[in-house]
């Protein structure tokens, strides 16, 4: 049966390389075919894993890989209809863009005028026509990418498998060549697979983002609902743009609980949100960073809000469209406010001023 | 010292000079002595007369050239040489080849690749002499091999090729230059990036292709090398044809070792001038096919 479909699903899948720790340790994601999908996590949580035994270079050590409704377990690459681009992106040094495009249709056996046609029309599709005879230690990094894409592109794959793609670029180029992958992507209607540990790269690229942490996955779900609605402590402060806050439940009044905070005296209402929560028990929550006002000491609080925090101002930091400010309201950990650049400079606030940090009662959010 | 060692252009062009020539002493002062002048020395030589005693008379003449250049034997010799040099190459580039991919690419550990490779060197820790010598238990009339097949009644009569010969020649020229090979070809094929191969077989390549369009290439210039050091010292070298062939045949080496033997000097240099002159044509051929200097700075 050939596979026609880039649908990914993964059963329970395992990888262990020593029979002791597991570094991928059962996973379970559907990856619907022609999704841009991006796995996301720090360095040894398993994704590259995950990425090269969906590519068939690693077997599970347990568990099933369905791609287009067949299990390709033990299949090669080549009869899974995958391609990879790889980390740096290993081009063959010794052959010209157009030989190292050509490559896998001339292992096919294919003709030569047929396969440099080929190779030729693909070159023209990533732009590259003017460096088709240079060896790839003559191109930039963001031209030896294009070549990496169209190498892995040319048999036409149902899903392309990325390591890591943007990591050997610099800042202004990864933006650049983010906007290109995602092209490439809706030109060829495949299915793609990211693994990186940027999250702004996930964000900005994915339909499906995948979060992971020592071998798991913490969350999945598209872009906004992750960035967004964090699961947990670790999503939330992962992907980043959140306060988390621990604390005691006090009371649970109706839709609302009242979190008390060790140092803080005031309580902070948090909407319920259909979660099981019991006076006493130990909560996280999270607030969006820029979910946070920050009023000087002496003003009226407006009605709705959640708490308002006390703080000095640790530091300021301009980031153009906002302006970032950290707070020492909770100990031991960051409290930051994103501040909309013109709210911020009609008042502007000063290292060691104190303020109160609040926001709408119904923005924070308890995770699990 | 006042200016700083990082920054050149603070020093006198003279003096940039005088250390760039500083550096490249020891060098010097080892290649003038033990092979620049042993060389001068010899093509001086090949133009002298001799006496037939031993005796030089200083002048210029060609007609060692000419006598070696006329004399069929010269031809015969060239030819012999060839023929050991190129059966000597064949092997050991195929079997180095081979080792060396083994060991680069199918043993995983490395410390273990590492003893491996180190096993290569053991036939090194005894003489050149010993190493020969050793060959006769195992290939002479009453030989290990001979006394193995007659028990086995594959044949009746000892095998009187195995020892003695052209085949004892090229057994051992490749016992010992093996590794010349591996070492090259070892380097060149552990540069390569394993993600690189794992690329190939992503597209789909099998082993063989891989073999083909990727390793074989990529070690292109470990094989030059290799090659290189291989053909120089079968070319270069008498002892093995000597003793391994008893004596029954002869390079181009041995014969003016002969004719150093004899005293005829100008004639045993002349034909070490056109012996060098082959070998650097030779060897040029194998830095034009593969350019070595551009392919290591890959």
């Amino acid at each position: 049966m050939k596979i026609e479909r880039g649908d990914i699903e993964l059963a329970g899948v395992c990888k262990s390389f020593d029979g002791v720790t597991n570094v991928v340790d059962g996973v379970n994601l559907k990856i619907e075919d022609g999704a841009y999908c991006c796995f996301i996590g720090p360095s040894g949580c398993g994704k590259t894993t995950i990425l090269r035994m969906i590519a068939g270079h690693e077997d599970p050590s347990a568990g099933e890989i369905v791609i287009g409704g067949q299990n390709v377990v033990g299949l090669p690459p080549v009869e899974r209809r995958t391609a990879m681009m790889f980390q740096s992106y290993a081009l063959f040094p010794h052959l010209t863009v157009r030989d190292n495009i050509a490559f896998a249709l001339r292992v096919r056996g294919m003709s030569k005028t047929e396969r440099l046609k080929a190779a030729d029309a693909m070159i023209e599709k990533v732009r590259l026509t003017k460096f088709a005879d240079r060896l790839p230690s003559h191109l930039s990094g963001g031209q030896q990418q294009r070549v990496a894409l169209a190498r892995a592109a040319i048999t036409g794959p149902k899903v392309l498998l990325l390591d890591e793609p943007l990591s050997a670029l610099d800042e202004q180029l990864r933006v650049q060549m983010r906007q290109e992958l995602r092209r490439m992507q809706r030109e060829l209607g495949i299915t793609f697979i990211h693994v990186t540990h940027t999250q702004l790269e996930a964000i900005a690229l994915a339909d499906l983002v995948v979060v992971m942490d020592n071998g798991r996955i913490k969350q999945a779900g598209p872009a906004r609902e992750v960035y967004a609605q964090p699961l947990d402590r670790y999503v939330a402060e992962f992907m980043g743009g959140q306060n988390v806050l621990s604390g005691r439940v006090e009371k649970v009044n109706g839709a609302t609980f009242t979190l008390v905070q060790p140092v803080q005296g005031a309580g902070i209402e948090v909407p319920l949100q259909a979660r099981k929560i019991s006076v006493g028990d130990s909560v996280d929550i999270a607030v969006r960073r820029d979910d946070v006002e920050l009023m000087r000491p002496d003003a009226q609080l407006p009605p709705g809000r959640a708490a308002a925090l006390s703080a000095r101002v640790l530091a300021i930091e301009y980031q153009g469209a906002f302006v970032k400010v950290m707070l020492d309201a909770i100990p031991d950990d960051e409290f930051v406010a994103y501040v909309p650049e013109k709210t911020f400079f009609s008042d502007p606030l000063n290292v060691g001023d104190v303020v109160l940090a609040t926001w709408v009662a119904d923005r924070a959010r308890a995770l699990a | 010292m006042q200016s700083s060692p990082g920054l050149p252009r603070t020093k006198s062009p003279s003096r940039a000079n005088l250390s760039g020539w500083l550096y490249v002493t020891p060098l010097i002062a080892v290649l003038v002595p033990f092979f620049v002048a042993p060389i001068l020395v010899v093509l001086a030589a090949s133009f002298f007369q001799t006496d037939g005693f031993g005796g030089l008379t200083p002048g210029f003449t060609l007609s060692n050239y000419i006598e070696v250049l006329h004399s069929a034997l010269t031809l015969k010799l060239y030819l012999a040489t060839i023929k050991f040099t190129f059966f000597t190459w064949l092997f050991t580039l195929v079997i180095g080849f081979f080792v060396a991919y083994f060991l680069v690419f199918h043993v995983r550990n490395q410390l273990l690749a590492i003893g491996l490779f180190l096993v290569c060197t053991v036939p090194f820790w005894t003489s050149n002499i010993i190493r020969m010598i050793s060959w006769i238990p195992l290939l002479g009339k009453e030989g290990l091999i001979n006394a193995g097949l007659m028990s086995a009644h594959v044949i009746n009569q000892p095998l009187e090729v195995l020892l003695f010969s052209d085949l004892a020649v090229v057994i051992a020229y490749v016992h010992q230059l093996t590794i010349f090979m591996i070492v090259p070809i070892f380097n060149a094929m552990a540069r390569i990036d394993k993600r690189v191969i794992e690329a190939a077989v992503d597209a789909g390549a099998s082993r063989f292709d891989i073999m083909r369009h990727i390793v074989v290439p990529m070690s292109k210039s470990g094989i030059a090398l290799g090659t290189i050091f291989v053909v120089s010292i079968v070319m270069g070298d008498f002892f093995v044809v000597k003793v391994m062939s008893g004596g029954g045949s002869a390079s181009v080496v041995s014969a003016f070792y002969e004719d150093v033997g004899v005293l005829q000097y100008p004639t045993a240099a002349a034909s070490a001038v056109l012996l060098t002159l082959v070998l650097v044509a030779i060897v040029a051929l194998i830095l034009r096919t593969v350019d070595i200097r551009q392919e290591i700075a890959r």
